[in-house]
């Protein structure tokens, strides 16, 4: 097994070395190290490789909203140069333009909504795609053959429904965790499947992205809080066993304890994943910059090595997020009579 | 797109693309999975529970089969016994009743033999008394054949009276 991923990840390390070679013709070093910001960021087009001139791309649908002019549709490539396939004010198209750091503007300035289908759009769709596939294959077994011993993909959804229910809800949540456990499995399996795929080579840095981590945080904001009990409340506003001179201060702490709860959630999934990424890319980047084959060696093993531990933090940061959103839950509807204060 | 300015788009798509998987997979996957679960942990547990009585009626089946083992072997023991004790009587019975007819049976042959020795012995007497007689008969009417004789054994006979 160990060999297998080894060897894997080698074919990864040179697949990604292959694939990002193009952008370290000779320049600066911090043209030599800005695929990683580029890999690690979101996209209107999703780049797979360079070979020579021949830039092999998903050329993506870029939607735009504004109040004036109503929803529109582009393709990726009407941004573009068409040679180059770069980006940039200069290549604007019906008002619109993408800069250099693929960022959407509109040349008047005029407000606008971008619901573009990015490349972690894609990414998204792709990582719930496989997800509802094996998650409707498992259920699919239980329906066909009753409650029986799992086999095929209820095998491998199984232990983690089962870990998820026994593990995370029931222990964090109590009496109650029922009715949260489908939300905390697809949660868990969001984002685990979301970080293994988000390893792969070529793949989008899905689960490293703020928006991804912001609105699983959000969703796991409300929940808490459409689910908070009388206790929880009355915890926040009226904190039981203080002073009433102390709730001036105690209470704005609590009401900012609300939101910094998801405020973590968010920041510690975005970071885990996307350092990780950063980390990979670095040690192939280190191979450019000192243009050393020696180096390249090194870097490829240690990206392995990087790889590997990376597994392990995609199911890792899957598990915390959802116990932490557990907990968040349990918090709020845990029906306690204590004394003590926070 | 910056590395910590969240996209529109991609928070719009998000949103969607999970609240819809979420409700796709919890009516489709989680809620089927999780009620055959729970089906079938009742069922192990329900299994290991009658496993578990099952157990206990063997023991105790078991426990009660040998405790009517144990009353048989009793029972059989003192029958057993009983019939030893029953036969030894009756070989007892029947030495006693044995001895004590041999004894009988030895009383009257020596009863009879008494009897036939005597009436042998009183046989014998009358044939002596008879021949006796005979010969005397004889004796008298060879000795007393002429008058002399008979003379004098009146004469004999008077003396005797005399000396009486």
């Amino acid at each position: 097994m160990t060999r297998k991923i080894l060897v894997l990840s080698i074919l990864f390390s040179a697949f990604l070395l292959f694939n990002t070679n193009s952008s370290f013709a000779a320049g600066s070093e911090e043209d030599k190290t800005s695929f990683i910001m580029h890999h690690v960021k979101d996209s209107h087009e999703w780049h797979f490789a360079t070979f020579g001139h021949t830039h092999v791309t998903l050329p993506l649908p870029v939607i735009v909203y504004s109040s004036d002019r109503g929803l529109e549709f582009f393709s990726s490539t009407d941004f573009q140069n068409h040679d180059t396939h770069a980006f940039g004010k200069e290549y604007a198209h019906e008002g619109y333009y993408i800069d250099e750091h693929d960022h959407l503007g509109r040349v008047d300035g005029a407000s606008f909504i971008e619901l573009s289908i990015t490349k972690n759009v894609v990414m998204m769709f792709i990582v719930m795609f496989v997800l509802a596939y094996v998650a409707l294959s498992a259920a699919n077994h239980y329906k066909k053959n009753g409650a029986v011993a799992p086999k095929g993909a209820a095998a491998l959804i199984e232990p983690i429904v089962i870990f998820v229910r026994d593990e995370i809800a029931e222990k964090s949540i109590g009496p109650k965790y029922k009715k949260f456990v489908p939300y905390l499995i697809t949660l868990f399996l969001f984002i685990w499947f979301g970080n293994l795929l988000g390893l792969l080579p070529g793949a989008a840095n899905l689960t490293g992205n703020i928006a991804v981590t912001m609105t699983l945080a959000v969703l796991t904001f409300i929940i808490t809080n459409v689910n908070g009990n009388k206790d929880y409340w009355k915890h926040v506003f009226a904190t039981p066993g203080v002073p009433i001179p102390m709730l001036l201060i105690i209470v704005p702490v609590e009401i900012i304890g609300l939101f910094t709860k998801p405020f973590a959630l968010m920041v510690r999934l975005f970071v885990a994943i996307t350092a990780g990424h950063v980390v990979i890319l670095g040690f192939i980047a280190l191979a450019f910059i000192f243009e050393s084959y020696a180096i390249g060696v090194v870097s490829t093993v240690m990206v392995t090595f990087i790889n590997i531990i990376e597994l392990l933090v995609a199911t890792i940061q899957a598990y915390v997020f959802t116990l932490f959103t557990a907990m968040y839950i349990g918090g709020a509807v845990a029906e306690h009579a204590h004394d003590e204060h926070h | 797109m910056d590395l910590i300015t969240p996209g529109s788009g991609l928070i719009f798509w998000q949103l969607i693309g999970f609240l819809g998987l979420l409700f796709i997979l919890i009516k489709f996957a989680w809620k089927p999975m999780l009620a055959a679960l729970e089906e079938r942990e009742s069922t192990i547990e329900n299994a290991l529970k009658q496993a578990e009585i099952a157990r206990n009626e063997m023991a105790n089946l078991k426990a009660e089969n040998e405790k009517l083992l144990a009353e048989a072997r009793l029972e059989r023991d003192n029958i057993l016994k009983k019939a030893q004790e029953a036969s030894n009587k009756m070989i007892e019975e029947a030495k006693t009743e044995a001895q004590k007819q041999g004894a009988q049976l030895i009383e009257n042959a020596k009863a009879v033999i008494e009897t036939e020795k005597k009436a042998a012995l009183t046989e014998v007497k009358n044939q002596v008394a008879a021949l006796t007689l005979e010969v005397t008969e004889k004796l008298l009417k060879k000795n007393l054949a002429d008058d002399a004789s008979q003379k004098a054994l009146v004469d004999e006979f008077v003396k005797d009276l005399k000396l009486n």
